[in-house]
């Protein structure tokens, strides 16, 4: 139809005229939908620009640690349970995404109490995850020593053997080592010189393995450590097990790319802050359904649609996030 | 939301939440078994994981649009304003995905070029010493 006009428009002045007087909304859509997702299309340039940015990093990088291994922790002290917490996060945002919709359509036939409903348990979806992610924020932080500046997650660049258990004492002469392949993730352990191993493993010393390793014959209780930023204060040093690699070079296990860390807390956290930000909307919009302000409009509670948008987006970036930090 | 009723609208929305269920957890479930943790020493080569991978999550995204959003009931002038636009970003991941890889390939060539070391007393044929000319290397 509006084609028609426009070309109606082009043979004959007057008609043209009338294309600038108003009154005609040619994508049926009121100003206010049309612009959230005009604002939710440039804030899809924003988090595409962070996710092609971790990409090219990504790229840029020998080893990166793999997602299965970093995201592998359950709340309850479960380490082995590779991708399961993310999941039950992403199913979290799909229902409170569902119940969104279904307020929408509650809205749509003005049922005030319906919309109130499915609002609130849309609320509460969005409080969970957010639950969910100061959990694994937690853990990443507190527990594993992740922070913008620091990754404790390398990653083996070739394969190879170790040449030390975990709490650094060497294996004797003529046992195999533990091995690992290029790929391989490792988590660096904190070392806390007060406490720790008991020193009930002082039979295997004086071992020898090899030239490789001079400094090594010392190795006694302190396992071989390294520090993120020596010497500056707060600085936590970390057990680092000693490997030889197939083409025959001696090394030790290292932090991974730091960009890592600056950009998981970066990404999930500008999406978390949008969640928040959603959570806080959902429930000024809320107070507003539950007063009858919009019932009185009779427009089918288009503010509930509009946040409803909003949060579809939320939840659409999600499945991005989801894809590109823990899945590829 | 024009097109369906309030009934048939119910039952797209308990359709949608089985469906984008279904594809995260098949989305899931490649990356376990993708990545040996199903079954020990079974894994699948990245080159056919991740494909499938972005387009099960292309799906999902596609959904949430159209239905979640209503995209599929709006105007076609409103729904080529918000998507063609969109379109920018493929040529934006091809070419910083690009990028990124050079800047590797660049880092482990001035590392190699680090390594060099010149035998005292032979001649060469460089003019500038490696221990200076990597300081200039670094400069990238």
């Amino acid at each position: 139809m509006a084609a028609e006009e426009a070309v109606h428009g082009a043979h004959s002045e007057h008609s043209q005229g009338d294309a600038w007087s108003g009154g005609k909304v040619p994508f049926k859509a009121s100003y206010g939908k049309l612009m959230m997702w005009y604002f939710l299309l440039s804030d899809a340039f924003t988090f595409a620009a962070f996710l092609i940015a971790y990409g090219a990093l990504r790229f840029s990088m020998p080893t990166w640690p793999l997602p299965d291994v970093v995201f592998s922790t359950f709340p309850g002290g479960i380490h082995h349970a590779p991708l399961i917490f993310v999941t039950v996060m992403t199913f979290i945002l799909i229902v409170s995404s569902v119940t969104m919709v279904r307020a929408v359509q509650e809205g749509h036939r003005e049922n005030q109490k319906g919309v109130v409903f499915w609002m609130l348990l849309t609320v509460v979806g969005g409080l969970t995850f957010l639950g969910c992610q100061a959990w694994e924020w937690n853990t990443l932080i507190n527990g594993e020593y992740m922070s913008v500046t620091r990754n404790t997650f390398g990653s083996h660049a070739e394969g190879g053997v170790y040449l030390d258990d975990e709490h650094g004492h060497a294996y004797k002469t003529g046992t195999e080592g533990e091995k690992f392949e290029a790929g391989d993730t490792y988590l660096l352990h904190a070392y806390h010189a007060d406490g720790g191993h008991g020193d009930g493993h002082g039979d295997d010393h004086g071992d020898d393995h090899g030239a490789a390793h001079s400094d090594d014959k010392a190795h006694a209780h302190k396992p071989h450590t390294i520090e993120d930023r020596p010497g500056k204060e707060g600085a936590v040093e970390f057990i680092s097990r000693r490997f030889t690699t197939e083409s025959g070079a001696s090394s030790h296990q290292t932090f991974g790319p730091y960009q890592f860390g600056a950009l998981f807390f970066c990404i999930t956290g500008f999406h978390g802050f949008h969640v928040f930000s959603g959570v806080a909307f959902l429930l000024i919009i809320l107070l507003n359904v539950a007063s009858g302000i919009y019932a009185e409009r009779k427009n089918g509670y288009e503010m509930v649609e509009k946040i409803g948008l909003y949060w579809h987006f939320v939840d659409l970036v999600w499945v991005f996030v989801f894809l590109v930090f823990y899945l590829l | 939301m024009a097109g369906l009723s309030y009934e048939e609208g119910k039952k797209k929305v308990v359709y949608g939440f089985w469906l984008l269920g279904a594809v995260t957890i098949a989305e899931v479930i490649i990356a376990l078994l993708g990545n040996g943790h199903i079954f020990a020493g079974v894994t699948i080569p990245k080159l056919i994981m991740y494909p499938i991978m972005i387009g099960l999550s292309l799906y999902k995204a596609y959904f949430i649009v159209n239905e979640f959003m209503h995209m599929k009931y709006e105007v076609r002038g409103l729904v080529m304003s918000v998507i063609l636009p969109t379109m920018l970003l493929i040529w934006a991941v091809i070419a910083f995905l690009q990028e990124g890889g050079a800047w590797g390939k660049r880092r482990a060539e001035i590392k190699k070029k680090d390594a060099i070391q010149l035998n005292e007393g032979k001649a060469t044929g460089q003019l500038v010493h490696p221990t200076e000319l990597t300081g200039e290397l670094r400069a990238y």
